[in-house]
This record gives C-alpha cells, sequence and structure tokens, in this order.
C-alpha cells in the first residue's frame, strides 16, 4: 500500500487508475475528502430516515391502517430516530467541520489527519453495522432512546436491542476521536493573529459543540455499558426486582440526550451566522454576544436534562428546579433570533438558495423554540410530553432548524468544494417546497398532540378527531421527498456541467473565500496573517472607517509551495475501523469473533501508532 | 508574538501557535471525557449504595489492607513514571526504559490484585456480578478502571520495547509524557475510588 | 452568479403567507378543539390549572412570534438589495438594545415561570385522607384499577364521582408507562420498583378516553382505557354492583362457557371472586359491565371475544394471554359466560 504522499504539492499529477482512486479515497487523511466522504454518507442516511419517516406516515394516514403492523412500525421509529440523529445531522455537521473548519482558522489540515480518517471509519461502520438489523430481521424496537427496564433482556429477549446498543457505541467512539481532534485544532492550529474572538463565528459554535461530544457522550457510553452488562452478564443495573431503578438510565441517557441536541442545532447556527452576513454585505450583528450565548448554551445545556423527564414523578423540587434552568436556557437561544434579524436589519440583502435556507432556519427553528418554551413549564408539559405536540417541536427545531441551515451550509460551500455552482432555480424549488412540505408535514402535529395523539404509536382509533390532519400530515412528508429531488437533480447536474465557481463567489467575508475553488491540497500556499475577525472581507474592502484596504501582498513563489508538506495516506485507519467492527459484532455472534477481532484491534492500534514514530527522513509529521 | 509562534510550527509540526503540543491537548482532551466516564460510573455506584436486597455487604467483603496496598503501589508507580520521564529529558535511554519497567510492573501488580480481590469474592463471598446491586456496581466500575491500568500496562511496555530496541530517545520525550498523564490520571481515579467506594462507610 | 427570478420570489413569499394565514385562521374555526382527548377542553381543577398557563403562554409566544416572524419578513423586504447599491454600514452591533431584548425576553419567562411553579406545588400536595384512592397498574399493555375502601377490583374501566378529590397510586409491575387521561389532566409514568402519585378532583360528568403514553412494547398503541365521571349517585350504584358477587349464568351456552372456564388454565391468570383468583391478566367478576375490553381496544361483543380466545395475539400484537387451543364452539361458549357476567 502506498505510504508516500499520493500528492506533493508542485510534483506532477500522476492520472490513477479506478483501483488507485479508489485507494486513494480509502487511505485518504485529507481533511477535505472526509468532509465529503462525511457528506455523502450523511445524505445517504437522509434518504434512508426519510423513507423510514414515509412509510410511517403512510401508515397513519388512516385510523386502523394494516399497511404495517406494530412489530414493524416499532422498528421503524426506533430506526427513523436513531438515523437522523446519529446517522445525518451530526455526520453532515461532521462533514462541515472537518471540510471547513481547517480553511475557516486558516490552517492547512487537522491536528491528527490519521485520527479524522479513523473517525470517519468508524463512524461508517457502525452505521452499516447498525443498519444490517434489517437484513437480519432484527432491527431495533425499543425507540430512539431505548428506555429501560424495556430494554432489558426480560422484555426484549430478541437481539434487536443489541444491534442498537452496539451501534450506538461504535457511533460514540467516532464522535469522540472526532471531538478530541478538532478541539485540539480549533485551540491549537489557528493561523497567526487569529485570536479566539476573531475567529469566525461558526468556528466558535463547533468548538462548543466539540466540548458537548466529548463530556456528554461518556454518560450514553456508560448507560449502555450498563445495559450492556446487563443483557449479556446479567447484571442488575436496571433490575427492579433486584432494587434497581429504571430512572437511573433516564438520567444517564439524557444527560447525554439534552447536550446532544445542541451538538445538534449549533454546528447550523454557526452556518446560518456565516451565511447571513454574506448575503446581508453586514457583519453579524453582536457577534460576541452570539459567541457568549454559544459559550453559556453549552455550559447550562448539562443543567437541563430532566426537562425530559418531567412526567417521572421527580418531585415537585426537582420539576421547579429543571423548569427554572430550562426557562433559563431559552435566554441565550432566543436572543440568538434577534442578532440575526439584526444583521439582516441595514443590509443590502441579495436573495440566493443558501440565504433563503437561513431564512428559513430563523423562522422555523424560532417556532420551535417557541413550543420548547411550552414544554420548560411542567404542569403544560405533562399534557404535550410523549405527545404529538413534542414530535412537532422537535421536528421543527431539528428538521426546520438543523437541516435546513445544513441546506443552507451546503448550498453556501458548494462552489468552494466542487469548485462549481448549483442552478439557482433548482435551488429555490427545493427550498419552496421543501418549506411548505415540511409545514404542512409538522405544524398539524401541534395540534394533533393537543388534542391527545400520543406518540410512537402505530395506529389509532377513527373516533377521536385525528384522521383529517393525519392524512394532511403524509401529505406533507411526500411534499418534502418531492423537493428533495429537485436537490438531487441539482447536484447531479452542477457536478457534471455546473458553472464554473470562482475563489469567492458570494463575495464573502472568511478565509476560505480567499483560495481556489475547490481549494488545492494543502489549502493555503502562504499561512495567512490575521489581523481581524471577517479579515478576507476587511482585505477587500478595508474597515469602512476611511482606511484604504491592505495592499496585496506578493504572489506566491514555487519555491512556497515546494516546501509544503502534507501529511501522507495511510491504510491503518480503515483497517483498524473493520477490526473494531469485527470485535463488537462479534458480540452478537462468537466468543472466537470477539477474540480474535479484540487482538487484531490491539495490534492495529499498535501499527497505528507507532506508523509515523521513527518516519524515513524528510517526513517530520 | 505571532512569530514566535510561526517559527515554532515551522519547526515541529506538532506544536501550535499556542505554544503547546497537539499531542499533549489531546490527551487533556481525552483525560476530560474520560472523567465523565468514570463520573458517571461513580454515580451509579453512589446511586445504588445502600439499595441491595440481598448478597454480601461491602464492609462484609472489603480487604482494607489490600486495598490500601494497591493504592500505595499506584501512587509509587507514579513517582516511578515521574523519574522515568527526568531519565528521558537526560537523554538516559537506558535508565528511563528501567523506570518505565517498573512502572509497568507495579501497575501489572496492581491489576495482579485486583484479580486476586475479584476471585476470592466471587468464590469465597458469593458476590459475583449478578448477586446484587452491590455486585454489578462495584465489579463493573472496578473493573472498567482495571482495564485502564491494563492498557496502561501494555502501553509502557510497548514504551519500554521501543526503548530497547533504540527507538525511543528524548525527541520522543512528549509522547512519554502523555503516558505519563494518562497514568497519572488512572492512578487518580483509583484514589477517588478507593476513597469513595472502600473507605467512606 | 447565476440569475434567479426577482418576481417568482415575492409572488411565492405572498403565496406561502397567504397560505399560512388561512390555514391559521380556518384553522381556528375549523379545527375542533372539543374531541374526546383533547387537553384544552378541561374536565379537572388539574386540567384547568394546567389549561390557563397554558394559554398564558400561549398568547405571550404568540405575540413573540408574530414579532419575530414579520419583523424577519419586513426586514428582507425592507433592505433587499437593489442594483448599484452601496455596501451597507458595518454596525457590529448595538450593546444597549441587545441587553434590552435580553432582559425583555427573561422578564418574559418569569411571568411563566411564577405560576409554573406555584402550580407544581399545588398539584404535587400529599393526598388527604378523604381522597379517593384508586391503585393503578399499568401492565402490559392493559390497565388494572383497584379501589381498596371498596375493595373493587377493575380493568381498563375507571369510574370515579364527580367532585371528589381521586388519589391515584401508580404502580408498574412490569415496565414504565404512562397514565394519561387528557381531559381530566397532564401525564404520570408508572414506574417498576416505585409508586408515583396523581391527585385531581373531576369536575364534569362524562366519558373520556385514557391511552398509555410511554413506549412499552408491541401494543403501546392498544393501551387505552376509559373513564367515567359519575354523578355521586350513579358512582355508588356502580360501587354496589361491582361489590355484588359474579351473575350466576341462565343461558345454556353462558353455563357451558363456566364450566370451560373453571376446567381451563384460565383460572390461573384471571380472578372471578368465588370461582378464580389469578392475578395475571384482567379481573373478569364484572366483565360485562365493561363496553370494551383487551386494553379498551375492543367492543365486547360476542363476535370480537370469541375471535380474541381463540387467538389473542391475533387481535393484539404481542398479546400475553397465551392461545390456549380453544375451539370455535368453546370460544363461543366462553364469550357468552363472559358476556353474561354484568
Amino acid at each position: 500500500m502506498a505510504t508516500q504522499a499520493a500528492f506533493m504539492p508542485g510534483a506532477k499529477v500522476e492520472t490513477l487508475t479506478f483501483w488507485g482512486t479508489v485507494a486513494s479515497w480509502l487511505t485518504t487523511v485529507d481533511h477535505k475528502r472526509i468532509g465529503i466522504l462525511y457528506g455523502s454518507s450523511a445524505f445517504i442516511f437522509f434518504l434512508v430516515g426519510g423513507i423510514e419517516a414515509l412509510i410511517m406516515r403512510l401508515q397513519l394516514a388512516r385510523p386502523d391502517n394494516t399497511l404495517v403492523g406494530a412489530e414493524r412500525f416499532n422498528e421503524l421509529f426506533t430506526m427513523h430516530g436513531t438515523t437522523m440523529i446519529f446517522l445525518a445531522v451530526m455526520p453532515l455537521s461532521a462533514a462541515f467541520f472537518n471540510y471547513m473548519i481547517p480553511l475557516m482558522i486558516g490552517a492547512r489540515d487537522v491536528a491528527f489527519p490519521r485520527l479524522n480518517a479513523l473517525s470517519y471509519w468508524i463512524f461508517l461502520s457502525g452505521a452499516l453495522f447498525l443498519n444490517s438489523s434489517w437484513l437480519f430481521g432484527l432491527a431495533p424496537d425499543g425507540g430512539w432512546f431505548g428506555y429501560a427496564n424495556l430494554t432489558t433482556s426480560q422484555f426484549s429477549p430478541r437481539h434487536t436491542i443489541d444491534f442498537w446498543m452496539f451501534g450506538l457505541q461504535i457511533l460514540g467512539i467516532s464522535s469522540m476521536l472526532a471531538g478530541f481532534n478538532f478541539l485540539v485544532t480549533i485551540i491549537n492550529m489557528r493561523a497567526p493573529g487569529m485570536t479566539l474572538m476573531r475567529m469566525p463565528v461558526f468556528i466558535w459554535m463547533s468548538f462548543v459543540t466539540q466540548f458537548l461530544l466529548v463530556l456528554a457522550f461518556p454518560a450514553i457510553t456508560v448507560a449502555l455499558i450498563l445495559l450492556m452488562f446487563d443483557r449479556f452478564f446479567g447484571t442488575l443495573f436496571y433490575a427492579p426486582a433486584a432494587g434497581a431503578d429504571p430512572l437511573l438510565w433516564q438520567h444517564l441517557f439524557w444527560i447525554f440526550g439534552h447536550p446532544e441536541v445542541y451538538i445538534l442545532i449549533l454546528p447550523a447556527m454557526g452556518i446560518v451566522s456565516e451565511v447571513l452576513p454574506t448575503f446581508a454585505r453586514k457583519p453579524l450583528f453582536g457577534a460576541p454576544v452570539v459567541i457568549y450565548s454559544g459559550i453559556m448554551i453549552g455550559f447550562f445545556g448539562f443543567g437541563v436534562w430532566s426537562h425530559h423527564m418531567f412526567s417521572v414523578g421527580m418531585g415537585p423540587v426537582a420539576d421547579a428546579a429543571f423548569s427554572v434552568s430550562t426557562m433559563l436556557i431559552a435566554v441565550p437561544t432566543g436572543v440568538k433570533i434577534l442578532n440575526w434579524i439584526g444583521t439582516l436589519w441595514g443590509g443590502s440583502i441579495r436573495f440566493r438558495t443558501p440565504l433563503y435556507f437561513a431564512l428559513g432556519f430563523i423562522a422555523m427553528f424560532t417556532m420551535g423554540g417557541l413550543s420548547g418554551i411550552m414544554h420548560a413549564s411542567p404542569p403544560v408539559d405533562l399534557q404535550q410530553t410523549d405527545s404529538y405536540f413534542v414530535v412537532a417541536h422537535f421536528h421543527y427545531v431539528l428538521f426546520g432548524g438543523s437541516i435546513f441551515g445544513l441546506f443552507g451550509g451546503i448550498y453556501y460551500w458548494w462552489p468552494k468544494i466542487t469548485g462549481k455552482m448549483l442552478d439557482e432555480r433548482l435551488g429555490l424549488w427545493h427550498f419552496w417546497l421543501m418549506m411548505i412540505g415540511f409545514n404542512v408535514t409538522f405544524f398539524p402535529q401541534h395540534y394533533l398532540g393537543l388534542i391527545g395523539m400520543p406518540r410512537r404509536i402505530y395506529t389509532y382509533a377513527g373516533d377521536l378527531g385525528w384522521n383529517f390532519w393525519n392524512l394532511v400530515s403524509t401529505i406533507g412528508a411526500f411534499l418534502i421527498a418531492v423537493s428533495l429531488l429537485f436537490f438531487i437533480v441539482n447536484a447531479f447536474r452542477s457536478l457534471r456541467s455546473g458553472a464554473v465557481a470562482s475563489n469567492d463567489p458570494w463575495d464573502g467575508r472568511t478565509l476560505e473565500w480567499a483560495i481556489p475553488s475547490p481549494p488545492p491540497v494543502y489549502n493555503f500556499a502562504r499561512v495567512p496573517l490575521v489581523q481581524d475577525r471577517d479579515d478576507f472581507w476587511l482585505q477587500k474592502y478595508g474597515d469602512g472607517h476611511g482606511a484604504a484596504p491592505r495592499p496585496k501582498p506578493a504572489p506566491v513563489t514555487a519555491a512556497e509551495i515546494a516546501a509544503i508538506h502534507m501529511p501522507s495516506a495511510s491504510h491503518w485507519p480503515i483497517v483498524l475501523a473493520i477490526a473494531l467492527a469485527v470485535m463488537i459484532s462479534g458480540l452478537l455472534i462468537s466468543m472466537y469473533q470477539v477474540i480474535v477481532g479484540g487482538l487484531a484491534t490491539l495490534y492495529l492500534m499498535y501499527k497505528f501508532a507507532v506508523e509515523l514514530h521513527r518516519p524515513p527522513a524528510g517526513h517530520g509529521h | 508574538m505571532a512569530d514566535h509562534a510561526v517559527a515554532h510550527a515551522v519547526h515541529d509540526p506538532n506544536i501550535g501557535n499556542t505554544g503547546l503540543d497537539n499531542r499533549k491537548m489531546g490527551m487533556w482532551a481525552f483525560l476530560g471525557s474520560d472523567c465523565m466516564f468514570f463520573g458517571s460510573l461513580i454515580g451509579t455506584y453512589l446511586a445504588y449504595k445502600g439499595k441491595s436486597i440481598s448478597g454480601p455487604l461491602p464492609h462484609q467483603v472489603f480487604d482494607i489492607p489490600l486495598t490500601s496496598y494497591s493504592a500505595a503501589l499506584l501512587l509509587a508507580s507514579s513517582l516511578t513514571m515521574v523519574l522515568a520521564l527526568a531519565a528521558l529529558q537526560r537523554n538516559r535511554v537506558k535508565v528511563a526504559a528501567r523506570w518505565l519497567f517498573v512502572t509497568a510492573l507495579m501497575g501489572a501488580h496492581f491489576v495482579l490484585n485486583q484479580v486476586y480481590e475479584f476471585t476470592t469474592f466471587v468464590l469465597h463471598d458469593g458476590l459475583t456480578l449478578s448477586t446484587s446491586l452491590f455486585g454489578s456496581t462495584f465489579f463493573v466500575l472496578t473493573g472498567f478502571h482495571g482495564a485502564h491500568v491494563t492498557g496502561g500496562v501494555i502501553w509502557l511496555l510497548i514504551l519500554v520495547g521501543l526503548a530497547m530496541r533504540g527507538q525511543l530517545d528524548a525527541r520522543d520525550y512528549t509522547k512519554v509524557e502523555i503516558a505519563g498523564l494518562y497514568w497519572h490520571f488512572v492512578d487518580i481515579v483509583w484514589i477517588a475510588i478507593f476513597t469513595i467506594i472502600y473507605l467512606i462507610p | 452568479m447565476t440569475p434567479r427570478p426577482k418576481r417568482l420570489d415575492w409572488m411565492l413569499v405572498g403565496l406561502l403567507g397567504a397560505v399560512l394565514v388561512l390555514t391559521s385562521s380556518c384553522s381556528w374555526v375549523g379545527w375542533n378543539w372539543d374531541t374526546p382527548m383533547s387537553t384544552v377542553v378541561p374536565k379537572s381543577d388539574f386540567g384547568r390549572m394546567t389549561h390557563e398557563i397554558f394559554m398564558l403562554i400561549s398568547w405571550w409566544t404568540l405575540g413573540i412570534f408574530i414579532v419575530v416572524e414579520v419583523g424577519l419578513l419586513y426586514v428582507c423586504w425592507r433592505f433587499r438589495d437593489r442594483p448599484g447599491a452601496p455596501i451597507p454600514k458595518q454596525v457590529h452591533g448595538h450593546t444597549a438594545l441587545e441587553v434590552s431584548w435580553t432582559i425583555a425576553f427573561a422578564v418574559i419567562l418569569l411571568v411563566f415561570a411564577i405560576p409554573t411553579i406555584r402550580v407544581i406545588f399545588k398539584t404535587q400536595e400529599a393526598p388527604a385522607a378523604t381522597d379517593l384512592r384508586v391503585d393503578v397498574f399499568g401492565k402490559q399493555w392493559w390497565w388494572e384499577f383497584r379501589y381498596p375502601k371498596y375493595k373493587i377490583t377493575t380493568a381498563n374501566e375507571l369510574h370515579l364521582p364527580v367532585g371528589q378529590t381521586a388519589a391515584f397510586f401508580l404502580n408498574a409491575p412490569d415496565v414504565i408507562h404512562s397514565f394519561w387521561m387528557p381531559q381530566l389532566g397532564g401525564k404520570r409514568d408508572v414506574v417498576p420498583h416505585r409508586v408515583n402519585h396523581i391527585t385531581l378532583t373531576p369536575e364534569v360528568p362524562g366519558e373520556y378516553p385514557g391511552q398509555c403514553a410511554e413506549y412499552c412494547g408491541m401494543s403501546h398503541a392498544n393501551m387505552r382505557f376509559h373513564v367515567i365521571v359519575h354523578t355521586q349517585a350513579d358512582f355508588d350504584t356502580w360501587v354496589k354492583a361491582q361489590q355484588a358477587p359474579p351473575v350466576e349464568p341462565t343461558d345454556p351456552l353462558a353455563q357451558q362457557g363456566k364450566t370451560i372456564f373453571t376446567q381451563s388454565t384460565c383460572v390461573g391468570c384471571h380472578s372471578i371472586t368465588g370461582i378464580s383468583a389469578g392475578h395475571i391478566g384482567p379481573d373478569l367478576t364484572h366483565f360485562a359491565s365493561r363496553k370494551k375490553f383487551a386494553g379498551s381496544l375492543m367492543e365486547s361483543t360476542p363476535e370480537n371475544l370469541a375471535k380474541w380466545i381463540e387467538n389473542p395475539e391475533h387481535m393484539k400484537p404481542g398479546a400475553l394471554m397465551p392461545n390456549l387451543g380453544m375451539t370455535g364452539d368453546q370460544s363461543k361458549a366462553l364469550a357468552a359466560y363472559l358476556l353474561s357476567l354484568k
């Protein structure tokens, strides 16, 4: 396997064969390629989760329907939730972390490129492992939140829960490794002059997200380990008969689960905070406040978890405490919306597809946030939790919020990543159909919840007044599906024959627009020296206080480029990820597989660690 | 200012613009995460303390002298770890290797003590994973700590092996330093576990 | 840059706005709020207290919604790009404004927090000795109700007297469920290894469906129950009827059914006072006094009952009642017996 650089700056580029190309992608450590891998995988799983949703909506379109039975429906809502959260939104955010963080901080790659690749391959193996359950007729059916003690062996004797449990553990390892990587990258690899407060807001939101990832995932790791031990080794962590409290699971899960929702929304907020200033041609209004709000949300996000548990009977003191903390955290979350509107105020707003999605984010996230405030009041929440009202709430923030924001990012950074432009007209069709379809799907669900429709039910009686709006909701879901067709067509057409993108098609403000589209493997020929926030904008236009734009620097020389050294490709990440998957899936097959896989994993960890220990002369990295 | 940091970056790709080493920072991030991991396990232990409905009680099975000795072992091994690093810094590779080996031995001794303790509980005291909440929480918490120590021992032995093959010297100070950080963390977690589980009634 | 159709945008904005306005307005008229499981037409004190806070928050959030969304649309229209426009003034923020709107928002939340905390404590007061105690057992996938004061055990139908405070003691013998009667108030989970409480006073006689609201396995969707709030007189009548010994069947088919019942494994799971004492399935002593069965899933008709007895799992996925291999005739006889137990 090639361990030399597949691309040396300045050297002649060899044309790779098909298998050579495949090999180069399987062994890449380039953050840009890893970002593309995350993004493409995430989009495919987004479609998978979407199909799961469409089947559920078809089943719920009519009362007492028999399209799918109880078992299948329970599997569908479990997999839909798990897929959308862990295999769609998170990796789509990771795609942007990977591609954009080094570019926006003026770095050439992340702190640990091989670890970065390892994160991706572990993610993919976890995603495939989880979805392989469909092939075995053992798709998880405990809900995406897997409440004990329903998920213990006594009440879930089949391996369905084990696929979910191990799948999440694998995915958790991937997320945590990436978290360590981006934390170090953001702290330690910023270009000279880029102080923390000069970092783009997307970087700040991503930074807070990484802290949440590394500090929240251990809680669910422990919850899952305890469940695994109960199911496999007879421990009693979730066994009420032995004196255990099933609420232990809920506490551990939601100590992870609440920071998780901020992990899901902060990157999209970061994207919106980049798109709005670019298309309004004004800086983000109150950027420091938006940054501090993000930090506060991250910090206080660890103090609200039991608002998911208002109905379990924690007692009035706990209920009141978590109600207050939840309302408190609504403050930094809510004022950001006003900062975003303030950004648009006084601007010169150019309406392009990325901006539409950012505007859609603001409009939909506001609605989701407002229904969230209702949930913050326990008496009110006791009517709303576990009903379609909360289903409406979280789809407004996760779809109307995160997904719209992430699509905004896709349209915004597509020219930078691919070097091609997406078609505006197709983009607008996508946006408007998705906007209308989304609201037709989920707005009526507020009503359904308020008239008593519980969630996670595969069917319902026809005499409760739920029939009509369930049908409407189903029609909306198919509208969303149609809207995605416009995006897919747009994407293919762009890649094949789209208009060529310049370095800076949107007249942007941040460093990534200063380099070619797509960037060369080394990103920056010369490491930038940053003097302010929105440094690139200031280079172009000056600071608006009369000072002239900065003098253009001398052109980059070939010698400078030849001196750049990029990390070499490596096959250890994908091999190690496979060994890890073999070991963990062995827990469902045979102890021998676990032992062999485990030994292989240990050995490969060693090989991974020493690969660069005493590299040949000339390679210091 | 910025130029100073740039100069560093040109020399050593592991040193960032803050002057700190990426790998050390990565290890600190990992240890922060691991704190939450052990915190959740300790929290679980405390949530279930006193709630077992059958089986031997902690004070009936704990061998405090033995576990105190184990705690002292780990503490001493942190000292030998520091000595190893000091030697490596002065490029005294063989001395460093010896101290690393002693550290690993003490860690292995700790794990063996733990195996002995677990075996005694299972065979003599009738305390297993599935006996009671105490059995479940105790074995899982201390077992995962023991697994962390084992991982550390393997890591240290690999470093010893590299040193003996002439593939470790003062240039690798940071790599050994992060092994040291990990080792001290595992030691501190044991202090916490020892105090909360064994000492506090 | 690719050109984009200007007028189409504004047409679409107008279209979306029109759709939203139309839907919202005819929803006010066309969305029926007084449905069987509605949460916004409260029939108890607990429901009312909850509803007051809900309405308070709803009006404020509607106001915030209008301000924000209209503000957003206005800003987009007013500050749209015009050809040849200069780069706008690079405003970085306005500290006084940002502080003000932060404080304003916090104050609004305080307005929600105060009644919230008051109602939390009011609705979780300990039950009084004069309350009617009902022990609720949520089992996969049906509900058992016991009235210790009257020594009654019944299933899936909860009878309450209007105007008297009912104190529910919630138990979960298997997994976590949630006890929810939307028209009478919010839900409370039933959690293994603990007894939860919910206390409320029904204020309007009527019939109110309830349903389990915490995913509890295969037939979670089928774990329903029915609440009947009586006048005090009717409630007393019901209590007396439930306390009476089981009716002796006079119909020959029903008598046949009773014989089959007493000779089958039915007696291991079900109780009929004086005849069997099984505690796994529902108490059948006054089965026919209830309109539905199997977790309030199906009407208690001879056909439904016979089909259920022949193959429970077929009627209700995952049903824990085993298939006892009853023939068609046996099932019909048993059904007749059950329907005689008024």
